[in-house]
């Protein structure tokens, strides 16, 4: 990349005329974040425009940039309400749905579960907390793989515990199109948690041992004291990580991908799935920028208040 | 940390306690090292094995023959050339990524919390936001000027027998990824030098220390952890994008290793060779596992930077 060595060399160039170089040096942080942000402008902001205009027109399979109406957006209209037989947009929505609720939901009780447990004075912390964080590390593509394996009625846990006897169990959401979006949240739950639970950890190592100390001489079982006291101090902490898993939420894709390959006749998309497909696979772009728009609301209406209050506090 | 954590609830010092406590905590560990442990064992075995053993049974003559397919023959889509190929074409996307999302975002944050004009508050705004856009709005437009790049180079290559990178799809996918990491990049920065004393800073200047020297002679020594968080951050990202890399350079001998493992996985010809296919999952995952092995502290770091706060 060119852009960065470029503000270097001009005032040494320029040497020779003093103001200018005075001038330079003062614009020279500016010039220096200038090609940055001007990239995030354009291919963030000036995208989301181009993406806006291209779901207002009838683009198929190749961008079209003749305006028609809101056709795009009438149909997925529509589609939000055609639940049978369920439209593709309605499984997508009803299934980020499902997924966010659960997802968010268990991510956020089981890393507190965890986080709380991992806090009294365990032995053996060291190694027990890489071991719930380490899916973090893993691509959702790597988790989809592992799971599929896992979950497969012929080859994974079914087959395992038939063996050892258990001939009654019978699991096979993954191919299943009413059950596969729960492997997803299983799947997702399993990748995400050990994450939200460090996040937890840290905020309860961050809480005053005095404040415990007198609950406790107040005569605060510790149910009590963890639900009056501790819980509600750590709300920043529930923000954050709400903030963080809700994004994933709606970003995920890949895991469906790889988890379920869409599921049965589609029946595990997500909004993110969906846009690729119509987009790239069903040639409908229009209709695939139009339900990219309304993620990118659904993200800005969840991150953009967060985002304010957030800079507002460093203001202070 | 340790003093915080030696006044805990108190009541939980009886032993019924500490079992259930103990024992919910091995229980989950167990849960979640499962999948991986299958993984291993799995690729450490035949077809035969596989087909008539337990999932968890430990391999009866454990072999590298799976691992040695996945590298070297397994079949990505009509290639059977392994999976290699395709880990070189991650590597060589992703080091330059990191390296010039890295740099670029440290000189922002210094601009941003030590060089502060008017509006740099917006401006900080705007570049945080885009770290949350979903990237489907993005991706239709970024096509297009991929596109265009792309003919722009054949144009050259004609013109003068070399396309100078314009529309190699590695690349493409290192502009992707610069542009779209700039935001966590210059967030983490910006975060770490806020809390970076002004004084020295302003000293320097009285000194006659110029803007790049000041950098690098007062700012750079002291930002090692956060490069390490950065860094660590931005090539696990990268190196597990899946949306842009399936995008950009979904087929052919171009694509990234996440795209090549998923049509490993669900090729539809032959038989499906379970050891072979986690095998190949395991070399594609071990990269960034062996990341946070080596600098796990850091990538619990980078990730809370990036969750918490602007």
């Amino acid at each position: 990349m060119t852009i960065t060595t470029m503000p270097t060399a001009r005032p040494e160039r320029e040497a020779g005329a003093v103001s200018l170089r005075g001038k330079l040096q003062d614009a020279l942080p500016k010039i220096v974040l200038a090609p940055s942000f001007a990239a995030v402008l354009v291919f963030v902001y000036g995208f989301i425009l181009w993406t806006i205009y291209l779901s207002f027109t009838n683009s198929k399979t190749f961008p079209s940039y003749v305006l028609t109406d809101s056709r795009a957006y009438q149909r997925l209209w529509t589609w939000t309400f055609q639940s049978d037989p369920p439209s593709s947009w309605y499984t997508s929505i009803t299934n980020l749905g499902i997924f966010g609720v659960l997802y968010i939901g268990v991510c956020l009780a089981l890393g507190l579960l965890l986080a709380i447990l991992l806090d009294q004075k365990i032995r053996g912390e060291g190694v027990l907390r890489p071991i719930y964080l380490y899916p973090m590390a893993l691509s959702f593509i790597v988790t989809g793989v592992a799971w599929k394996w896992f979950l497969d009625p012929g080859l994974g846990l079914e087959r395992t515990l038939h063996e050892w006897g258990f001939t009654s169990f019978h699991f096979d959401w993954i191919k299943n199109k009413d059950r596969v979006i729960y492997t997803v949240v299983i799947a997702g739950v399993w990748q995400a948690s050990g994450f939200v639970m460090a996040m937890f950890l840290a905020g309860l190592r961050g809480i005053d041992g005095e404040i415990l100390k007198a609950a406790q001489i107040d005569g605060a079982t510790p149910v009590a004291t963890y639900r009056r006291i501790v819980i509600p101090m750590l709300r920043p902490i529930f923000l954050s990580a709400f903030i963080v898993l809700a994004h994933m939420a709606i970003k995920s894709y890949d895991l469906v991908v790889a988890l379920t390959s869409g599921g049965p006749g589609g029946s595990a998309w997500l909004p993110s799935n969906f846009m690729y497909e119509y987009t790239f696979k069903r040639n409908e772009m229009a209709v695939g920028s139009a339900s990219a728009v309304i993620m990118l609301m659904t993200i800005t209406a969840i991150i953009v208040p967060y985002l304010y209050s957030e800079l507002r506090e460093t203001n202070r | 940390m340790s003093a915080a954590a030696t006044t805990r609830t108190g009541g939980g010092s009886s032993l019924a306690n500490r079992i259930v406590i103990y024992g919910l905590l091995l229980l989950f560990a167990l849960v979640y090292l499962i999948p991986l442990f299958v993984m291993l064992v799995t690729s450490f075995k035949s077809m035969d094995e596989i087909q008539s053993g337990n999932m968890l049974a430990l391999p009866q003559s454990p072999s590298f023959d799976a691992w040695a397919r996945a590298w070297g023959e397994t079949c990505v889509g009509l290639t059977c050339a392994g999976i290699k190929g395709y880990f070189w074409n991650s590597i060589k996307m992703v080091v330059p990524a990191v390296l010039i999302s890295t740099i670029l975002g440290s000189l922002n944050g210094y601009v941003l919390t030590k060089w502060r004009f008017r509006g740099h508050k917006l401006v900080f705004g705007l570049m945080l936001f885009a770290c949350f856009i979903p990237f489907q709005a993005v991706l239709l437009p970024m096509a297009t000027i991929l596109g265009a790049l792309g003919r722009f180079g054949a144009d050259l290559e004609s013109a003068t027998g070399w396309n100078w990178g314009f529309g190699n799809p590695t690349v493409n996918l290192v502009i992707v990824h610069v542009i779209y990491g700039l935001g966590f990049t210059t967030l983490f920065f910006r975060n770490y030098y806020e809390a970076f004393p002004t004084e020295l800073i302003r000293a320097a200047q009285v000194d006659g220390a110029s803007f790049f020297q000041i950098f690098r002679r007062i700012l750079l020594p002291n930002s090692a952890p956060i490069f390490v968080v950065t860094v660590i951050y931005q090539f696990t990202n990268i190196w597990n994008d899946f949306l842009f890399a399936s995008a950009y350079a979904g087929s052919g001998d171009v694509m990234p290793m996440t795209v090549a493992l998923n049509n490993v996985v669900n090729t539809s010809t032959g038989v499906v060779e379970y050891n072979v296919n986690m095998a190949a999952a395991i070399i594609a995952a071990l990269p960034t596992l062996l990341v946070y092995v080596v600098a796990g502290r850091y990538f619990v770091r980078g990730l809370m930077a990036g969750a918490v706060k602007g």
